[in-house]
């Protein structure tokens, strides 16, 4: 590995699958955040890897909570060192795919103005 | 069929002219729903919003409205419309106070509400909620409001695709349950737009991911009209570097607010006085289209900073009035690496905010009967370059408007919703249902990434024809290359399908802003043609476009007048 790059180990999958670890190697830039990675792996070699973030670097919407080494953080502000880190969903929250956690108020949920029961 | 959901209102977006749209169509007896693709009040830009909301409460020095549209005007150069820009000014004090009284926490000073000087005002005018806490503060306590509302549902994740029109009139609208990647009908007899701007399309931005051009997208395609396209603000000290995380990039603009600052190009020479406005060190008042073009020509004449920008420097100022003024934000600097007293921090252009947008009334009503439009998403009321500070306050006025205005209408309307109407949206999302599997690959993300970049490069702060002509030219093999239908699928948590909407909509906004930056063959405001670096009189007329079947007709039209007498200050106290 160059010196110039980062690795990820990212969580993939639905509710009913059998987590699996996809390695993804990204550009390493000074002062990289996990959601810069995150954002250029859907940007340049995989857009189905599903994220959840709105503000993208001001930590403000409070959307992209993820597990990195098994620690709660908001991706836009950890820090991606050269270092290897493992990339995961919350575990206390329901999974909906790869790493987004159904994390929507109660009252603000789709399911409840459907009238439908959440899955 | 039936619709899934049945409303009189449907608000699309919920930022701070979303939720006041929705909270003032509900307590104007309307059933109201708010819907936002992002979660409520946590996507959009109000969220991101750092300091000043401009409004003349006149509790800091005296002043009235009047001066406050005459502010507003000088900096739209000549192309505000001056009803929905008197409107602006005249109801935002009212919302400011209603703000207030939902315990928003206006930062205060003795017995009054404190307001700053901002740059173009004539009057300590922007008031604000402390440390740079105003967006926040606005969502929370908006959010708070809606949560009290009985007839008022809320629902995230819903990303509407289109609005459903019936014999000319709106009936509801189309969206993709994100969770399920299934189509969602929702009967309405109004719909609000207010899902913000399209500063997305640009690779220097300030934008949440939700703001790629939507509200303008789904108001052309229902067959409404937008202005003045051609008007993108670019925020003069975006910030460039050292990489900040956790910070938004427009922070510094209230660090100038409050301490004023100095911009200094490589040699240590404060230079936007060179550019035709005297702008002294402990006054932060030069208008942001004169900024903006100020940094670019130090850059281009060799003297930016080493990332291509300029210096902002606050080290003459002694670090206990850095923390009296910003407090915690001066730790999350540090965990940053950054000491305001030991240098300068480099800073730049970044998209902003969109002066155009979608063409409505004094009643936020577009020529569609049913379909509003509310804060950003509305174009005219700042003309050709925003005065700093009026995006929370059209946010306050028109959202409050777009819903009481909707509720009336529908007073007496029936329920119609018409599944005939709606076939063509639910086929799309049902099309890309069955898209066999999910693609591994760059898709539409990537694609997204070169829009950006040509935005950048030839549509951004200093155009001319050609960068215009070849920059068209791709857009439209673009809009070729993604076809008809979503190409991609993942029914769990749509993203790829939602990219798909998300382009076509950015795609064709991206067109007309270049369209209307051809037909502008002046400079003007955030306008700046390299081959017409003049302002020409004689196009003293907002364009109007539209959809035209494939294409999109642009038009002049006449200016929106209105005559006001300046209220004197004495007689307004």
């Amino acid at each position: 590995m160059s010196q110039d790059t980062a690795k990820l180990r990212v969580q993939r999958g639905g509710p009913e699958d059998e987590p699996v670890f996809e390695e993804f190697e990204v550009p390493h830039r000074e002062g990289m955040s996990v959601l810069d990675a995150l954002i250029w792996i859907r940007a340049n070699t995989d857009s189905s890897l599903a994220i959840r973030y709105s503000c993208t670097n001001a930590n403000t919407c409070k959307e992209c909570m993820v597990k990195v080494e098994g620690k709660t953080v908001y991706a836009c502000t950890e820090r991606l060192g050269q270092e290897p880190v493992t990339v995961g969903p919350l575990t206390n929250k329901r999974l909906l795919r790869d790493l987004v956690t159904d994390i929507v108020p109660p009252k603000e949920k789709l399911s409840l103005l459907l009238g439908r029961e959440e899955s | 069929m039936t619709a899934d959901v049945v409303t009189d209102v449907l608000v699309v977006g919920a930022g701070a002219a979303g939720m006041y749209a929705a909270i003032a169509a509900a307590r104007n007896g309307a059933d109201t729903v708010l819907v936002d693709k992002s979660l409520i009040g946590r996507g959009g830009a109000t969220i991101m919003a750092q300091m000043t909301v401009a409004a003349a409460v006149g509790e800091q020095e005296p002043d009235h409205w009047t001066h406050h549209l005459r502010d507003t005007l000088d900096a739209g150069r000549g192309l505000c419309n001056e009803e929905l820009a008197a409107v602006l000014c005249e109801e935002a004090p009212i919302r400011i106070r209603e703000l207030g009284d939902w315990k928003i926490g206006w930062a205060r000073e003795g017995n009054h509400m404190k307001q700053v000087m901002a740059p173009g005002h004539q009057v300590e005018r922007c008031v604000y909620v402390d440390f740079l806490n105003t967006g926040p503060a606005v969502a929370k306590t908006l959010r708070t409001q809606i949560g009290r509302a009985d007839n008022l549902r809320r629902a995230g994740e819903l990303t509407i695709t289109s609005v459903v029109v019936e014999d000319g009139r709106v009936v509801g609208a189309v969206g993709i349950d994100m969770e399920t990647g299934e189509p969602v009908r929702i009967a309405a007899k109004a719909v609000i737009l207010a899902a913000g701007g399209l500063t997305r399309l640009y690779r220097r931005n300030s934008a949440s991911v939700n703001m790629g051009g939507d509200s303008y997208a789904l108001a052309l395609r229902a067959g409404a009209e937008l202005i003045d396209m051609e008007f993108v603000q670019f925020f003069p000290i975006g910030h460039l570097a050292p990489r900040m995380v956790g910070m938004d990039p427009i922070m510094w603009d209230p660090f100038r607010y409050k301490l004023g600052g100095k911009l200094l190009n490589n040699e240590g020479e404060e230079f936007v006085q060179n550019y035709g406005h005297a702008e002294t060190t402990d006054k932060y008042t030069a208008p942001r289209d004169v900024v903006s073009f100020a940094i670019l020509q130090e850059v281009a004449a060799g003297r930016g900073s080493p990332a291509g920008g300029a210096f902002l420097s606050f080290e003459h100022i002694p670090e206990a009035d850095l923390r009296t003024a910003f407090g915690p934000v001066i730790d999350r600097l540090a965990k940053n690496g950054i000491d305001l007293t030991k240098g300068g921090i480099e800073v730049s252009p970044i998209a902003h905010y969109h002066m155009g947008g979608v063409r409505v009334d004094a009643r936020m009503a577009t020529a569609v009967p049913g379909l509003y439009a509310a804060g950003e998403a509305v174009g005219g009321a700042n003309g050709a370059n925003r005065l700093s500070g009026n995006a929370l306050s059209e946010a306050f006025v028109f959202g409050e408007r777009a819903g009481r205005f909707a509720a009336e209408d529908v007073a007496g309307i029936e329920s119609g919703w018409s599944e005939e109407a709606a076939a063509a949206a639910l086929d799309e999302i049902a099309a890309s249902r069955n898209v066999a599997a999910t693609v591994s690959g760059p898709g539409l993300s990537g694609m997204l990434v070169e829009l950006q970049e040509l935005m950048w490069r030839d549509v951004g702060l200093l155009r001319t024809q050609g960068q215009l002509d070849s920059a068209l030219a791709r857009v439209r093999e673009m809009r070729v290359e993604i076809g008809e239908r979503p190409g991609e699928s993942d029914h769990r948590f749509a993203l790829s399908m939602q990219d798909w909407f998300d382009m076509r909509n950015s795609l064709m906004i991206a067109e007309t802003i270049i369209i209307g930056a051809q037909m502008r063959t002046e400079s003007r405001g955030a306008h700046q043609r390299e081959d017409f670096p003049l302002t020409d009189p004689s196009l003293e007329h907002n364009l109007v476009t539209r959809l035209d079947g494939d294409g999109f007709a642009v038009e002049p039209v006449a200016l929106v007048a209105k005559s006001y007498d300046l209220v004197p200050l004495e007689a307004a106290e």
